[in-house]
């Protein structure tokens, strides 16, 4: 190995030395670069310390209940195995399935009805805000700005008025959820629009079909696999928005987990909990199946 | 042009042996339509039943919506009201981008050595990848608002369990982000570090960091982004932020504050998102 690198030719140093000063110097700004943001970064985070009063003392004497917390809503309360572990007594810990299991029910009835009101609104705004179907750019830019609105706005903030409006239930909840989904479905499903290939439309067009049959038979079959995707990431957003809509009223599960939190009914909170994660992970590996499904299908083609 | 009346006429005169020759292409009935069909019905059947569970019907709808209108017509024009004045709700949206920067920071710095070890390529051991990894997914499972609750129940009301909170829910999500991004790193300059002689820690640092560190410095600004938002509502279960007042101004009914939060709100979001999307682009732009 030696041999061989000294067998290499070295630069003569006077040609040497100015790519070594280059490179020096190089390395000097980008050092100096780094700090700067390290500096900043640092200065934000102290500034954002002080303004939301992070009192670390508070946390290193009570940081140990956060763990605690998980360890008492994972002992049993009462029963007969009371101070074992929920799991040696599933019957004791989930007693309350019965009444949990319709309220789950509800829950994704809720994101389903959003989805599919949502995705309505969505197809419709997007459509509208696509710059290669809507010609007329203040309608474009109108639709634009009313997709952001739903998108940014959080679905909570629109339960919240709901509830006042619509009264309390699932009904409040479906609404905001569907707000939300048609703000960012409607802007993905614009994004999908504008990125078609316009030789079919071109083709259609030239073969005489009429605007729906140029948009059946050349607009659909391109947009629909993209519109399925994006509709099915979609639910499992909505799956867990809807499982928190009840922490204002605004119907299904978070309710009666939000009742448990405040009223320390300690092993109900572990059993929502678990509840709550197993759907939410069932949903999000059914959905994802079925995307890359209609992705092979896709391919498949 | 003249000629496409005769193509026609030519097309109709071989329509029957066309159908002879390819019956499936003519057929009305196809299974794929068939399940096309079910499909939908039964999408439709789940909307039925989804409607009657949840009690959606139309009187409440419409007095519903009547409703709405009349809180949009008290909500112009958006002004500060006695329970929620200007410098209150400024101070609050800062408060709010004090937690959701600090929970972003503390989620990515502690994220940051997880999602080495749930990475394939730079984990230390298998076992340990999977029990990391089903933790990950753990944290991910709850929403931030159930964090902000739990945590509300440990440090008290107040922005700081919302910077927990924040930080808890995002542990998971950069732990999975960064480790996906770790696994994605290219192989070869990595075997090349190996193959001059470097150890499995010099790879890491030569071989992977330099070529992944922009990419999850990317992320982190896109995920601070999401947390903006997040930070907004984190309010509702008393974990700080603008979500507090918006929350009490809402159930008070004092609309023209509500449309002034909101309007805020848009402003605030619209300008972290420009800002932060730059700062993206010269990240990405410089790896």
């Amino acid at each position: 190995m030696t041999q061989g690198a000294a067998a290499l030719p070295r630069l003569p140093a006077e040609r040497l030395e100015p790519l070594r000063a280059g490179y020096a110097a190089v390395r000097r700004a980008q050092r100096r670069r780094l700090l700067l943001a390290l500096t900043i970064v640092m200065a934000l985070a102290l500034l954002s310390a002080w303004v939301a009063e992070v009192r670390p003392a508070v946390l290193w004497e009570r940081g140990d209940e956060f763990f605690g917390y998980f360890a008492r809503i994972l002992t049993l309360e009462g029963g007969e195995r009371a101070g074992q572990w929920v799991w040696m007594d599933p019957a004791e810990w989930f007693w309350g399935l019965h009444r949990w299991l319709p309220l789950l029910a509800d829950t994704l009835l809720m994101a389903y009805i959003a989805l599919l009101v949502g995705g309505l609104g969505g197809f419709a705004l997007g459509l509208l805000a696509a710059a290669n179907i809507t010609p007329s750019a203040p309608l474009r830019w109108g639709v634009k700005r009313a997709l952001e609105f739903c998108r940014t706005v959080p679905d909570l903030v629109f339960a919240l008025i709901f509830v006042i409006a619509f009264g309390l239930g699932p009904l409040a909840g479906v609404l905001a959820i569907a707000i939300s989904t048609a703000g960012w479905l409607g802007k993905l499903f614009s994004e999908v629009v504008e990125n078609i290939d316009m030789k079919p439309v071109e083709g259609a067009t030239a073969a005489g079909a009429s605007w729906t049959q140029m948009a059946r038979f050349a607009v659909v079959p391109q947009v629909l696999p993209g519109f399925m995707s994006y509709a099915l990431l979609r639910f499992e957003m909505n799956v867990r928005a809807a499982t928190v809509m009840g922490f204002v009223g605004a119907g299904g599960i978070g309710h009666v987990l939000v009742e448990a939190v405040r009223k320390f009914y300690l092993n109900d909170v572990a059993a929502l909990l678990v509840l709550i994660i197993l759907t939410v992970t069932l949903i999000d590996l059914g959905a994802s199946w079925l995307r890359r499904r209609l992705l092979a299908a896709e391919m498949g083609r | 042009m003249s000629g496409t009346p005769a193509l026609r006429e030519t097309a109709r005169v071989r329509l029957p042996v066309l159908r002879a020759t390819h019956p499936a292409q003519f057929r009305a009935v196809t299974p794929t339509r068939l399940a096309v069909v079910a499909v939908l019905l039964g999408m439709a059947g789940l909307f039925a039943l989804g409607v009657w569970r949840l009690e959606i019907d139309t009187s409440r709808l419409l007095s519903g919506f009547g409703q709405m209108l009349h809180f949009l017509t008290l909500m112009i024009p958006p002004a500060p009201t006695r329970g929620a004045s200007l410098e209150g709700v400024l101070l609050a949206l800062v408060e709010t981008l004090g937690i959701a920067f600090l929970g972003t920071l503390l989620a990515a710095i502690i994220a940051f050595p997880i999602g080495f070890l749930a990475a394939r390529n730079a984990t230390v051991n298998q076992a340990l990848r999977f029990v990391t990894r089903r933790g990950l997914d753990g944290l991910r499972g709850i929403d931030v608002l159930i964090w902000a609750l739990i945590w509300v129940g440990v440090v008290g009301l107040g922005p700081f369990a919302g910077v927990l909170a924040i930080m808890t829910s995002d542990i998971g999500n950069f732990g999975k982000l960064y480790s996906e991004a770790l696994e994605a790193a290219d192989r070869k300059p990595q075997e090349g570090v190996v193959a001059s002689g470097g150890s499995g820690l010099h790879r890491v640092r030569y071989g992977i960091l330099p070529e992944v560190l922009p990419v999850l410095a990317g992320q982190t600004l896109y995920y601070f982004e999401g947390n903006v938002r997040a930070s907004m509502i984190i309010g509702i279960v008393g974990a700080g932020g603008i979500g507090m007042i918006l929350t009490e101004m809402i159930r008070t009914m004092e609309w023209q504050a509500v449309s002034m939060i909101v309007l805020l709100l848009l402003v605030v979001v619209a300008l972290i998102d420009f800002g932060s999307g730059r700062l993206r682009q010269r990240l990405m732009g410089r790896a």
